[in-house]
Order: C-alpha cells, then sequence, then structure tokens
C-alpha cells in the first residue's frame, strides 16, 4: 500500500477517505482535520485560555500533541479516580507527557477534595462505574475551568465515541440527549464553562495510530471497571458496520448534526436552576453529583464505622 | 508467528497466515478496532507476514464514560 500524498510506503490506511498514508503524511492529514473542526465549528481562537481533559488515554494525549503542535496553548488537569492498578498508571503517562513537553498539568485527587473514590461511589449509588465516572468528571472538569478562569473545556471525544454515544442514544430514544450532543456545548452565564470536542473528525483507531506514530507512551490497558461497558460494545458493532461500509460511522455522526438533530432540538428545552447545596446548574434542585457525594459519604462513613475505625 | 494481545497482555501463536488480513480474519477482528504492530512499525492489511514475526494486535477502542 502506498502513501496517497508521497507514494512512499503507507503504515495506515483510512478507508472512509479512500487513503493510506506514509508517517509524516498521516500526521500532517489528522492535524488537519483537528484544525478544520475547530475552524468549522468555531470552537476557540489562539488567544483564549484553553484547558484540557488529560486521562492518560490516547485521545487526550493525542489531542494535546496536536493543539500544541498547532500552536495552541493548552493546560492539561488530570482527575485520579482513586482505581487501584490503573489509576497510577493513567497518572504517570499523563505526568511524563506534560513534563517532557513542558505543559502544565493539575491534578485533581477525586477521594482527597470530595472524599471518594469511583469505586466507592458505584457501590454507594449502584450506579454502573463508568456512569458514576462520566457524572464525576462532567461536574469537576468543568468545576476547575471556572476556577481556573479558562475559556474553554477541551475534550478527547473521538468520531468512535460520538458515533457510540449517538447510536445509544438512538437505540434509548434519550430525546434530551439527542437534543444536547454536539461538538460545542456553549458557555452559559449560571456556571457552564464552553466545552469542545476537536477529535471528532479523528476515528479512535486513528488516534491510537497517531499516538504510535508521534512515540507518544499512552495506557494501552482498559480502566479494569470498564469490562462489559455498553458504549465500548456499541463501537464494536460499529466498527463491523464499519468494516462493510467504510465511512457509515461519520455519516451516522455528521448526518445527524447536519440534518437530525434540529427536530430534537426543537422539542427539547430544559430549564436550569442552581444546585442548592453547591450552585452548579441543574435541571433538578440538588445536582447530580451532589447527589451522589452524599449518599457516597454516607455509605463510607458507615463502612469506616463497622470496621471500628 | 508470536501474536502479543492485550487487555490484558497475553501471547498467542498464529501460524499459516501470509498477510495482516489474513491473520485478522483468522481471530475474526476488524482492522477498525486494532492496530497491527510489528516492532516499532504499524502494518497495514496487505503487509506480508511469516511465522518468526512477533506482531502485537493492540486494541483501540477505549474509554466507557460518557462525558
Amino acid at each position: 500500500m502506498k502513501c496517497r500524498v508521497c507514494r512512499g510506503k503507507a503504515v495506515i490506511e483510512v478507508r472512509r477517505h479512500n487513503a493510506a498514508f506514509c508517517r509524516d503524511h498521516f500526521v500532517e492529514h489528522v492535524q488537519r482535520q483537528v484544525a478544520r473542526t475547530i475552524h468549522d465549528f468555531r470552537m476557540f481562537s489562539p488567544t483564549e485560555r484553553l484547558v484540557l481533559g488529560v486521562s492518560g488515554g490516547k485521545d487526550s494525549l493525542a489531542l494535546w500533541d496536536v493543539l500544541t503542535d498547532l500552536g495552541y496553548r493548552v493546560d492539561g488537569v488530570y482527575l485520579d479516580l482513586g482505581i487501584d492498578g490503573y489509576s497510577p498508571d493513567s497518572l504517570t503517562y499523563s505526568r511524563r507527557f506534560a513534563e517532557k513537553r513542558g505543559l502544565d498539568l493539575e491534578v485533581v485527587d477525586l477521594k482527597h477534595r470530595y472524599g471518594f473514590s469511583i469505586p466507592e461511589a458505584a457501590k454507594a449509588s449502584r450506579r454502573t462505574p463508568c456512569s458514576a465516572c462520566g457524572l464525576s468528571k462532567r461536574y469537576i472538569l468543568n468545576q476547575v475551568a471556572e476556577e481556573g478562569g479558562y475559556d474553554v473545556l477541551v475534550m478527547g471525544h473521538n468520531l468512535d465515541d460520538e458515533a457510540a454515544t449517538l447510536f445509544g442514544n438512538v437505540l434509548q430514544w434519550n430525546v434530551g440527549y439527542l437534543a444536547r450532543q454536539r461538538p460545542v456545548l456553549p458557555a452559559s452565564d449560571d456556571g457552564l464553562c464552553r466545552k469542545v470536542k476537536p477529535l471528532v473528525r479523528v476515528a479512535e483507531r486513528e488516534t491510537a495510530a497517531y499516538a504510535v506514530l508521534r512515540g507518544i507512551e499512552y495506557e494501552v490497558e482498559e480502566c479494569p471497571m470498564a469490562a462489559g461497558n455498553t458504549i465500548n460494545r456499541y463501537k464494536e458493532w460499529l466498527n463491523r458496520l464499519e468494516d462493510r461500509s467504510p465511512g457509515l460511522k461519520a455519516q451516522f455522526l455528521f448526518g445527524f448534526w447536519e440534518r437530525g438533530q434540529q427536530g430534537f432540538t426543537d422539542a427539547e428545552s430544559v430549564e436550569l436552576t442552581t444546585c442548592t447545596t453547591c450552585g452548579a446548574p441543574t435541571t433538578g434542585e440538588v445536582c447530580a453529583f451532589c447527589r451522589l457525594q452524599a449518599v457516597t459519604l454516607v455509605e463510607v462513613g458507615r463502612r469506616r464505622e463497622a470496621a471500628g475505625g | 508467528m508470536k501474536v502479543i494481545l492485550r487487555q490484558p497482555r497475553r501471547e498467542i501463536q498464529v501460524d499459516g497466515v501470509t498477510t495482516v488480513a489474513q491473520l485478522l480474519k483468522k481471530l475474526d477482528l476488524v482492522a477498525e478496532s486494532v492496530l497491527v504492530i510489528r516492532g516499532d512499525e504499524l502494518l497495514t492489511t496487505d503487509a506480508r507476514l511469516s511465522d518468526d514475526d512477533v506482531v502485537e494486535l493492540r486494541p483501540v477502542i477505549s474509554g466507557g464514560a460518557t462525558v
């Protein structure tokens, strides 16, 4: 297989673009896709203050690399979820990346700052670990962005993340989520930072290949709490469809944004109020994170008492 | 050839395949879900393989939490 640009030996095929690339031209291709996404969706300008949610995985580290190469100054925030056998390694990869490139990484320890870990929250609330994790990340990353005076919270969601989320929301007709799933979520006066996803045009396989080709060391092993996760199962199914019909995932996602979403947006209007506990925007009286924290801290205290400590 | 699988890391022996496409087919994997790595090079589906090769099949699907 030959590179579409230079006819040299290709290292990766991108079937939905009917193309293959050598190392250098693939790196250029990914960076161009990200630059185009930032421009087309008016995500941010070079003068705005950006903070990236960093997990130590391929997507966030690849995105940090791309944005830095494109000339953006981006700080990182890593959330230590307290997952044994996973969080310490992820933090090491994140720190190593930042140190090597002279980038600023803030580490927020969930247990230290909020009094609980994700395994404890999942157990106490009877949510799945991924649900407790997603809820906590949404809340805390927004809080860090607001407290730090950042203009934009940047996330490493890729094409597959977004397509699988859309697939799940369609299967369950979650009309509220369908109305709100976008590459840019605007800031609100009541405390939501603008959230953007510059990797939505880059498939998961491509962010992994980018990381390998750029020599980025990342956490390859999957979070032990995500085993059997629904979103990951949807991704595998979509990849099997993509294998037969290259371009299907991108058509599904971008077709939704271009032609399908408007009907849901018109039907769904959500009134936000202020959480009576923490002041964050919410649709109820107390926000979901404060409810999760309250139920978990009660359970953690009960266990500590039962253990005699 | 020796094939390294991840999540969790383990090794299996696969013989009698001569291309990456055949290897993926034999293991019922689709190219969109894995990177195929030999040494420090990424392999495309038409790349030739031999029984002496050591090949890593690195899954690309990760995440789980909707943020």
